[in-house]
């Protein structure tokens, strides 16, 4: 631990995940004293290990240096994750509040069911980003796979790039924002008039990911036309 | 589904010959469907004759077996589940568990009331779609939270309040299905925990947003170990289909708990084709299961996998047949509200006016039941006190738990999991070759060759 800067460093190649993880949680662990309320840590040679730093609970800076597997800062409340590198398969899954950070690109189901928090990735972001997205704001850099924001129930989704097929398939009230193109929009959802309320929430959402300089005008939102909200025979298709 | 008529019903002279194909109940379903453009929604369960337990008879002691005396010798009943990876189990008195049904479905009072039933038996209850409401938590000792397609109100807070986590690919009534909940159902205080707009028809997913197979799977229970620092069991319920497959991938993904869910299992609401179309019958999916838990080695192990058995569970009878033929539990869903009060007569008149009657009424889905089960209106919901509900399940589970055990002394055990398979016999060729035990006075087993090894054909 640098007592200087209050941080600890984890070789996640020599101390196993469960002991990082167990200390992330506040839990003893052999050979390791517990991390003080301030602490920061530093996660080095993840080697793209799955479940790196997820179930976090307290506010915490948390820096991974390197590639991580699956399902890396799930459910994530109140800490701040970075990840220097690519993320696999549903980063920030489940996130209820805090941040996570992808520095480099996110594979499929990023923020998947994620209540809240901001998922900020900075490349591109594979097939169904922001799946069943129930409150989180996720800002991606790059472009989108298909069928993101499927069935995304509420947050906002901002994709600086483009978007691939079936964008917001079955979206409930979630709000999303492209600024490039889109394959194909999804069942029940629509392109829909940017307003004032929705060029100034969006400019907020580009300045917390670090993307102030983008101009909102240039994007278009798309949210659903609420006709799925009802079973009715036109629907069985 | 109700069923309406806009005329008075008339006699049927005694020599006109219905047809089996179109019977009265498929007649008023395609004039019900032509009428209205819509396919049938209703809960429950199967309700078409399947091969069920009441096709098995268990062989008592007699001259060459030695039974137990019914009131003065012991016979146990607890059981642990979930302690293969080194997690807390759950420690059950009884073998009969409450399934997984979900504040939405159900209402918050009749949440309570399972939790406080399950509670008094020392037996364990499980939240549903929709998440974990704070008096199902309060009121149950054991509860299990189920991790659905959906994830409405999925809460890592409440993962780690559970007792045991069930993470559910499916259930009987529908497998390969998402679940629904119609709007009636979906009221502030439900829709607030789904995160949904009050008032909608909802759907839920069939597949987990964020894993797609096995090998998912087993990094997804790799992570909600390492969210709840390994403590809590991990459960993984499927609906029965290709059970002996399923339930193979559910070990090798690092289950504890594999739950087989047969197809006379209720739900909430679905539709009626897929209720009666979908899935095999929970007779056939037990020696599946419990084929695939043997060649694994894990069956009935100190540190094995339990088996958790529901789908048409009524009886102590019907426990301790499951019991037999392999599963170290069974869980409860229709039964249990039905101890709860539904279908009952004395709201014979509610029910009228709906257009069905105490023991046909199957419209879980609509909010509007008489019992104040399935429901989310608060009048209704009043009319269910949950702790004389819990008492009432209580009870039940009670007379089950020594029903099993009267069956299971006779049978010369002296714990109902002793049972096995040498204690039944079947009544019919179909049942007897779904059980993999003899017809009831012979040694045939149809089918016995072909069941050894992967299950061919299935």
């Amino acid at each position: 631990m640098d007592a200087l800067t209050a941080t600890r460093e984890l070789d996640l190649s020599t101390v196993p995940l469960r002991s990082v993880n167990a200390l992330l949680h506040g839990r003893p662990v052999d050979g390791h004293p517990p991390l003080g309320p301030e602490e920061s840590v530093v996660l080095t040679r993840p080697r793209g290990a799955h479940a790196v730093a997820v179930g976090l609970e307290e506010p915490r800076q948390v820096r991974v240096e390197g590639h991580v597997g699956y399902y890396a800062a799930g459910m994530n409340q109140r800490a701040d994750v970075v990840i220097e590198g690519n993320a696999g398969v549903g980063v920030a899954e489940n996130m209820m509040s805090g941040s996570v950070t992808v520095r480099g690109n996110a594979s499929q189901s990023a923020g998947a069911t994620a209540h809240g928090g901001l998922l900020v990735v900075e490349g591109d972001a594979a097939a169904r980003c922001g799946i069943s997205m129930k409150g989180v704001d996720i800002v991606v850099g790059g472009s989108v796979g298909h069928m993101s924001a499927f069935m995304a129930q509420a947050g906002r989704l901002v994709v600086r790039g483009d978007a691939g097929d079936a964008l917001g398939d079955s979206i409930y009230e979630a709000r999303l924002y492209v600024r490039g193109s889109v394959a194909s929009l999804g069942a029940d959802c629509v392109a829909k008039q940017m307003g004032p309320a929705h060029l100034e929430e969006l400019a907020g959402l580009l300045k917390a990911a670090g993307f102030e300089d983008d101009d909102p005008a240039t994007y278009t939102r798309y949210g659903s036309a609420r006709s799925l909200y009802h079973f009715h025979t036109d629907n069985a298709y | 589904m109700t069923h309406q008529t806009d005329r008075a019903d008339h006699a049927v002279p005694a020599h006109l010959r219905p047809s089996a194909t179109f019977d009265a109940a498929t007649i008023h379903e395609i004039q019900r469907a032509a009428a209205t453009g819509l396919y049938d929604i209703r809960g429950g369960g199967a309700k078409r004759r399947l091969p069920h337990f009441d096709d098995l008879l268990f062989l008592g002691a007699s001259m060459s077996r030695y039974p137990l005396e019914g009131y003065r010798e012991s016979c146990g009943t607890d059981v642990v589940l979930g302690a293969r990876h080194g997690a807390y189990p759950l420690h059950l008195d009884v073998p009969v568990t409450i399934a997984g049904m979900s504040f939405g479905a159900l209402s918050g009072r009749a949440k309570e009331a399972l939790g406080r039933g399950a509670s008094e038996v020392g037996t364990s209850t499980t939240t549903g779609d929709g998440g974990m409401t704070a008096e199902e938590r309060g009121q149950s000792k054991h509860l299990v939270y189920q991790y659905l397609p959906s994830r409405y109100g999925m809460n890592p807070d409440h993962l780690r309040q559970a007792d045991a986590i069930e993470v559910v690919l499916g259930q009987g009534a529908k497998p390969g299905g998402g679940g629904m909940l119609l709007g009636q159902k979906i009221s502030e205080r439900v829709a607030g925990m789904r995160t949904l707009p009050q008032g909608i028809d909802q759907r839920s997913a069939c597949r987990h947003p964020d894993w797609t197979g096995p090998d998912d799977l087993t990094i997804k229970i790799q992570e909600l170990r390492e969210i709840t620092d390994g403590e809590k069991p991990i459960y993984v319920k499927v609906g029965a289909s290709r059970t002996y497959y399923d339930v193979k991938l559910a070990v090798h993904a690092g289950a504890d708990v594999v739950v087989v869910d047969g197809m006379q299992g209720g739900t909430a609401a679905t539709q009626e084709v897929f209720i009666e179309h979908v899935g095999i019958p929970t007779l056939a999916a037990i020696p599946q299961a419990v084929q695939a838990l043997q060649e694994l080695g894990v069956h009935r192990h100190a540190d094995g996998v339990q088996l958790v058995v529901s789908g048409g569970i009524r009886t102590g009878a019907d426990v301790a047949k499951a019991m037999a033929l392999g599963a170290d539990a069974v869980a409860i869903g229709t039964a249990a509200l039905v101890a709860l009060g539904d279908n009952a007569p004395r709201w014979a008149d509610d029910y009228a006016a709906l257009g069905t009657a105490p023991g046909y009424w199957d419209d879980y889905q609509d909010g509007t039941d008489p019992a104040g089960i399935c429901t989310q209106d608060d009048t209704l919901a009043a009319r269910l006190d949950p702790v004389e509900g819990g008492r009432r399940v209580a009870n039940y589970l009670r007379v089950l738990t020594m029903e099993a055990q009267t069956i299971a002394r006779a049978c010369g055990k002296a714990h109902v999991r002793h049972l096995e398979p040498e204690d039944l016999v079947a009544l019919t060729v179909e049942s007897a070759a779904m059980a993999r035990v003899p017809l009831a006075g012979t040694s045939w087993i149809p089918g016995a060759g072909i069941a050894s090894g992967a299950p061919g054909g299935w």
